[in-house]
C-alpha cells in the first residue's frame, strides 16, 4: 500500500472518531503550549532582570571590608573594619590604578531626616566627592558636595529624588539628621530603577561629618569603584585587588581581608536564577507533554482494541502487518502533530493575551516552538509503536471472530 | 491432478499443545478444480471453520501441505499471505464485515487499496451496479438491509476478479427472500465461471453448489451425489 493511501486510510480513521481524536489532541495541545508559554515567560524574565541590573551600572565594583571572627561566630561580610581611608586615597592612584575612574568610600546607615513636621526614614550615606561618578549618577538640581567639604566636616547634604518629595526638601532647604541641621545643596536625578535597595530613597553626606555623627570615627564600610568603561572592568579589578593586597601586606590572596564584587556579578547570579526558573518551570510543561503522549498511546490502544474487526477484514482484504503499523502510526503521530500546530497556536494566543493583562512579558523565540513540535511529533510516533504493532501483530482470525 | 486450484493433502490443524491439544483438522486432503461450485458442510466444531481459514491462506496448517494455484502456502509468511489473499481469493463473511464509517463503495474499494490500482472508484462503482446496488453507492452500511450489505460484501469480494471466492455461512444472517437472492448470485458467479466454495452448517443452502463435502470431527467426507 502506498505511503499517500496509508496516510489517507490514517486520516479517514481520525475523521471518524472526531470527539476522541480531539481529545486525545488537547493533552498534546496543553503540553505543547505549556512548553512554549513558559520557555518564553522566563525568556522575557531574563531580559527583564538583565535590562535591569544593566541599568544599575556595569562598570561598577564594590569593595567591602572582610569578616570578622569574634568568638567563633563569622561575621557578615564589612562587619571587620579592615577599609580605612588610606585605601581610598591608595586607588585614586592614577598610575598605579590607570583603569579606575572614580573611587567613593560609602558607610550607609538608616537615619530619619526631618524637615519641619515632615519626616523620612532614608538610607543615608556618608562618601567624598567622587561619589556622583562612582556610582554613576547625575544631578537635577544644585551641587554635590567638594573636597573642601569633606575636609572641613561641612553640614551639607545632597537628598535623592524621593527624599527630596517626602521631605518637600528644595535647594536651600535646612533638614536634621541625626539632631544636627544640614543644608540641602544637590538633589539627585531619578534612577527610576529599584535595583536591591531603592536608589532614590537616599540621602549623601560627607564621609567626614557621618563618621562624625553616625558611622564613627574611621569607619569605612566600602568602597564604590567605577572603571573607565564596561571593558576596562576586569583589569579595574585587578588593579584594585593588586594595590589592597599589597597596601594590607597580605602575601596569599586567600587570606585577604576584603572581598571586591562587580554588578556583572550580580548579573550572572540573576542569570542563573531565571535559567534555573525557567527549566523548571519548562520540566513540568515537558511533563505535561509526555502525559499528553501517554494519552495518545492510551487512546490508540483503545482504537485498536475496537477496531479488531477492522483490522482482521484489512488483513484479509490482503493488507500486510505493514501497511496496518503504517496506518495506526500515521493515525498516532498525526494527532501528536495537529496537537502540536494547535499547541504553537494557543501558546502565541497567550503570548499576546497575557502582557496585555498582567504585568508578566512573554518573549516567544522559534527555537522552543520548533523543539516543541518535533517533540510532540515524536512523542506521538514513540507511544504510537506500541498500539501499532499490537495491531499489526493481530491474525486475522481472531481478529475477523472479535465481531 | 497439477491443474487443480485447490490442492490440500494431509493437511492437520492441531490448537494447544499435549493434554489439551486439540485436532481441529485431523489429516484432511482436498482438491477442487478451477470453476467448480464445492460447498463444505458441518455442525459447528466439526473444524469446517478452521478448514474455511486454510482454504482462505487466513490461517497455515500445523502439518501437511497446501498447493494454492501451484503456489506453496504452508511455508509463506505472513506478507506472503495477504498478498495472495489479495490477489486470489474473496471472502464473503457471515456478519458482512463491512466497515460502518464508509460509504458502500469505500468499503468495496478496500481490497485495492492493497494492490496497485488506479481508478478505484470506478471498479468499485461497476461492481456495485453488478449486484444491483448502482443506485446506493454513497450509502453507508447502516442505511442499507442485510441482504444489500452481503451484496455489498460479494461486491467487495469481486472487485480484485479473484480465481476462488470463499463464502462463510453467507446466509446466517438473512431473512430466505435474502437468502434465496444471495444463493442464486453465487449460482449465477459460478455459472460464469468462477471457483466458489460455501461453508455452511444447512444442508438446503448447500444444495446449491454442484459438490458437497462434510466435516465432522475434524475429518472430511465426501457426500456421495443424490
Amino acid at each position: 500500500m502506498s505511503l499517500l493511501r496509508t496516510f489517507q486510510t490514517g486520516l479517514r480513521g481520525i475523521a471518524a472518531h472526531r470527539l476522541r481524536s480531539i481529545l486525545t489532541t488537547l493533552g498534546i495541545l496543553f503540553g505543547v503550549a505549556a512548553v512554549i508559554a513558559t520557555v518564553g515567560i522566563g525568556q522575557a524574565s531574563t531580559d527583564s532582570v538583565n535590562s535591569r541590573i544593566a541599568s544599575l551600572g556595569t562598570n561598577e565594583l564594590t569593595i567591602t571590608g572582610g569578616s570578622s571572627v569574634s568568638a567563633g561566630v563569622q561575621g557578615g561580610a564589612g562587619s571587620a573594619a579592615t577599609l580605612t581611608m588610606a585605601d581610598v586615597t591608595g586607588l585614586q592612584d592614577q598610575v598605579g590604578a590607570p583603569d579606575i575612574l572614580a573611587v567613593a568610600p560609602e558607610n550607609q546607615t538608616s537615619s530619619t531626616i526631618v524637615n519641619g513636621s515632615l519626616n523620612s526614614t532614608s538610607t543615608v550615606q556618608g562618601s567624598t566627592a567622587g561619589w556622583l561618578t562612582a556610582n554613576s549618577r547625575s544631578l537635577s538640581e544644585g551641587t554635590f558636595f567638594t573636597s573642601s567639604n569633606v575636609t572641613k566636616h561641612s553640614l551639607v547634604v545632597v537628598l535623592g529624588a524621593t527624599t527630596a518629595s517626602t521631605l518637600g526638601a528644595t535647594v536651600g532647604s535646612q533638614v536634621d539628621i541625626a539632631n544636627t541641621p544640614f543644608t540641602v545643596i544637590g538633589i539627585l536625578t531619578s534612577t527610576g530603577s529599584s535595583g536591591f535597595t531603592n536608589q532614590d530613597d537616599l540621602a549623601v553626606i560627607p564621609i567626614s561629618t557621618d563618621q562624625d555623627l553616625l558611622a564613627g570615627q574611621g569607619k569605612v564600610q566600602r568602597i564604590v569603584i567605577a572603571s573607565t568603561s564596561t571593558t576596562t572592568i576586569g583589569s579595574a579589578y585587578n588593579e584594585a585587588d593588586q594595590l589592597l593586597l599589597q597596601t594590607h601586606h597580605i602575601t596569599n590572596p586567600a587570606s585577604a581581608d576584603f572581598t571586591i564584587v562587580s554588578q556583572s556579578s550580580f548579573l550572572s547570579t540573576a542569570q542563573s536564577v531565571t535559567a534555573t526558573l525557567t527549566l523548571l518551570l519548562a520540566s513540568i510543561a515537558a511533563i505535561s507533554l509526555l502525559v499528553g503522549g501517554i494519552g495518545v498511546m492510551n487512546i490508540m490502544l483503545v482504537t485498536v482494541t475496537e477496531r479488531t474487526g477492522e483490522i482482521g477484514l484489512r488483513k484479509a482484504l490482503g493488507a500486510t502487518p505493514r501497511d496496518i503499523r503504517r496506518q495506526f502510526l500515521i493515525e498516532a503521530s498525526t494527532l501528536s502533530v495537529v496537537g502540536g500546530m494547535m499547541g504553537v497556536i494557543t501558546a502565541f494566543v497567550v503570548g499576546i493575551v497575557v502582557p496585555r493583562v498582567t504585568t508578566i512579558g512573554v518573549d516567544i523565540r522559534p527555537a522552543p516552538v520548533i523543539v516543541a513540535v518535533a517533540v510532540a511529533a515524536g512523542v506521538g510516533l514513540i507511544f504510537g509503536v506500541y498500539p501499532a504493532t499490537r495491531a499489526a501483530k493481530l491474525t486475522p482470525i481472531t481478529a475477523l471472530r472479535s465481531q | 491432478m497439477a491443474g487443480a486450484l485447490v490442492d490440500i493433502r494431509d493437511v492437520s490443524k492441531v490448537y494447544g499443545m499435549g493434554d489439551v491439544a486439540v485436532h481441529a483438522l485431523d489429516k484432511v486432503s482436498l482438491t477442487i478444480e478451477a470453476g467448480e461450485f464445492v460447498a463444505v458442510m458441518g455442525p459447528s466444531g466439526s473444524g469446517k471453520s478452521t478448514l474455511m481459514h486454510i482454504l482462505g491462506c487466513l490461517d497455515v496448517p500445523t502439518s501437511g501441505q497446501y498447493l494454492f494455484a501451484g503456489e506453496r502456502v504452508e511455508t509463506m509468511g505472513e506478507a506472503q499471505l495477504a498478498d495472495l489473499r489479495n490477489r486470489r481469493i474473496g471472502f464473503v463473511f457471515q456478519q458482512f464485515q463491512l466497515l460502518n464509517s464508509l460509504p458502500a463503495w469505500r468499503n468495496v474499494e478496500l481490497p485495492l487499496l492493497y494492490r496497485t490500482a488506479t481508478d478505484r472508484r470506478a471498479m468499485a462503482v461497476d461492481v456495485l451496479g453488478r449486484v444491483g446496488l448502482g443506485d446506493r453507492v454513497e450509502h453507508r452500511p447502516t442505511e442499507l438491509s442485510g441482504g444489500q450489505q452481503q451484496r455489498v460484501a460479494i461486491a467487495r469480494a469481486l472487485v480484485t476478479n479473484p480465481d476462488m471466492v470463499l463464502a462463510d455461512e453467507p446466509t446466517g444472517n438473512l431473512d430466505s427472500a435474502s437468502s434465496r437472492e444471495i444463493l442464486e448470485m453465487l449460482v449465477e458467479l459460478h455459472a460464469s465461471g468462477r471457483t466458489v466454495i460455501l461453508i455452511t452448517h444447512d444442508p438446503s443452502v448447500a444444495a446449491v453448489a454442484s459438490r458437497q463435502c462434510v466435516m465432522r470431527d475434524g475429518h472430511l467426507y465426501e457426500a456421495v451425489a443424490a
